[in-house]
């Protein structure tokens, strides 16, 4: 189990003393992916290093199954470090050593035997799926591939916990969700602790348990991802999810505003499902109770989260006032978030 | 026959080189240039390293030992080379014990060349990607174990390219050695060559040299080439 308890990191300047990390206190579970997100400057990079004493904080403690890390020093230090893998933006692979002199770099730090520490490797590099390519150099390989060999590294030591510091934010979404999968896979199949920092909301959606949103230095909000997604409390929280909500925001807008200019007399109402609503046909039910509301879909989508799914709906409803509210009402009474987009 | 020392014909009495004596001043001029290397590779290394690993530090001592280190570079790499050799003549007979021949010539091409290598080695290893030598914490690397497992092969072909670059340099400086008496291609073009108004010496000499450096300078980007593994072959 990991505590933070207190931590702020002050980089005092000439200038002014700038606070990268501000009073945070959070815990995260053996065996959990805990994902914390923020915007670029928000302290999330300099906190994922007070982890692996990277970085050492100001005031505050971090501790690590018992380990105070800010007071090691020299070789405990080093050998909690070994115990520990971390993943980053740019991969970090020596350009001057093949994909399995690599992943046998970590081994040799700690004087592996020669012909265990390649058997090591090897089935590593099985794992994240790039058997026969031991022998390419990094600039060989694609941005994706880097990254997996990256992920082979720091495996390598068979770590307790993971450190992932934006690893798919160079890469495209489909190599994103392959790495995704990848990390989910070792999480599940090696029951490593993943804590995985980005700025993308998507990375969270997809892999994370439990998470927490950084703003300032600050952990502004904190929770289960699902219970996050579905009541955002602060401002920069609902950001996040919008932005991942409907990837198309402005296409939507778009298209709400071409179908408004075809027919003037539509009300545009915004609908958000969550797990087992999603599930259930209350749009049918509705237009059953409702018969003379037309209905017309503008936009949407449904995510799959860890732990269950959440949907947008945008619709445009046409017919009688009356009862259009009284479908509207339905909805309020089914428990689906309803938002009026643009009233008559 | 009378040598004419005027024209472009004085060029071109082959007759009067004495091939023995050119051969074996090419052979020292080879002799000193690749001692002299060696230790400079050696030597400039170990400042580069010095001066990388203490740049930036809040560390009083590391700070003094880069101040210390950057001076002694900085100093040595703006001396004059010829004047140098003359300032260091009672430092070079105390530890060669002679002032004239090959030999001789090597503390002053040492001291000049190092720190010339040493920026270029420095250079080179802050040319790598900072979160190279980062990840490489991460995995709980010890200091040394990074400088010889992620510092020396990741900036490997720089090295070399620099070392060639240095090398040619001293080749240069050991033709100027030679007109005090260091001995070489250059001891030769001088005193056979333009003390003895015998132009054609002073041309195979150069082209000698030209010939030498051009086998360096290929040799030197082989290897680079061989080394980078950064672009796709």
């Amino acid at each position: 189990m990991i505590e933070i308890k207190d931590v702020s990191k002050l980089y005092p300047g000439k200038q002014k003393t700038i606070t990268a990390v501000k009073d945070v206190n959070l815990t995260i579970n053996d065996g959990e992916i805990y994902g914390i997100v923020g915007y670029s400057g928000a302290g999330k990079s300099t906190l994922v290093r007070m982890f692996n004493g990277l970085e050492t904080p100001t005031s505050g403690v971090v501790t690590i199954n018992g380990t105070v890390m800010s007071e090691l020093k020299g070789k405990p230090l080093r050998e909690a470090r070994q115990k520990m893998g971390m993943i980053f933006q740019y991969f970090n692979l020596l350009w001057s050593r093949t994909v399995l002199e690599n992943v046998t770099f970590p081994l040799e730090l700690i004087g592996m035997d020669k012909a265990e520490r390649i058997a090591k490797a090897t089935k590593l590099i099985d794992t994240v799926g790039l058997q026969g390519r031991e022998n390419a150099y990094p600039s060989e390989l694609s941005g994706g591939q880097q990254q997996r060999v990256a992920i082979a590294r720091a495996l390598a030591n068979d770590p307790q916990l993971l450190l992932s510091d934006e690893a798919t934010s160079g890469l495209d979404p489909k190599t994103t969700d392959e790495v995704l999968e990848l990390l989910l896979k070792i999480n599940r199949e090696l029951k490593i602790t993943i804590i995985v920092i980005t700025h993308e909301m998507h990375v969270i959606r997809k892999i994370c348990d439990r998470m927490a949103v950084m703003d300032e230095g600050a952990v502004v909000e904190e929770g289960n991802v699902f219970d996050i997604f579905r009541h955002p409390k602060m401002e920069i929280t609902r950001q996040f999810v919008s932005e991942e909500e409907t990837p198309q925001l402005n296409d939507t807008t778009v298209v709400i505003n071409e179908l408004l200019a075809q027919v003037p007399t539509g009300k545009i109402v915004k609908l958000t499902f969550h797990g087992d609503q999603a599930k259930l046909p209350i749009i049918s039910e509705m237009l059953r109770q409702f018969p003379n509301v037309d209905l017309n879909i503008v936009d949407g989508s449904i995510h799959q989260t860890q732990e269950g799914s959440i949907g947008t709906l945008y619709l445009q409803l046409l017919g009688d006032d009356d009862e259009i509210a009284g479908a509207t009402d339905y909805l309020h009474k089914m428990r689906v978030g309803t938002e009026v987009i643009r009233g008559e | 026959m009378v040598s004419s020392t005027t024209g472009f014909s004085s060029y071109f009495h082959f007759s009067q080189v004495n091939w023995p004596s050119m051969w074996s001043a090419t052979v020292e001029t080879i002799w000193m240039t690749i001692f002299s290397l060696v230790l400079v590779g050696i030597l400039g290394i170990l400042l580069g390293l010095l001066l990388f690993e203490t740049t930036g530090s809040t560390n009083f001592w590391a700070r003094l030992v880069h101040w210390v280190t950057a001076l002694f570079v900085n100093v040595f790499r703006s001396v004059p080379f010829i004047i140098l050799i003359v300032l260091l003549l009672p430092l070079t007979k105390n530890l060669v014990g002679t002032i004239i021949g090959p030999k001789a010539a090597l503390p002053s091409l040492i001291i000049s060349a190092a720190p010339f290598y040493a920026r270029m080695v420095e250079l080179a290893f802050h040319e790598i990607d900072h979160g190279v030598i980062e990840a490489a914490e991460a995995m709980g690397a010890t200091r040394w174990q990074i400088i010889y497992k992620v510092l020396l092969p990741e900036s490997s072909p720089a090295l070399v390219s620099g070392i060639t670059v240095t090398g040619i340099s001293l080749i240069g400086f050991t033709a100027m050695a030679g007109v005090i008496g260091a001995g070489g291609l250059g001891n030769l073009a001088y005193l056979d060559g333009f003390q003895a108004s015998n132009n054609t010496v002073t041309l195979v000499a150069t082209i000698i040299i030209l010939i030498v450096v051009f086998i360096f300078q290929t040799l030197g980007d082989l290897i680079v080439d061989k080394l980078d593994k950064r672009v796709a072959n």
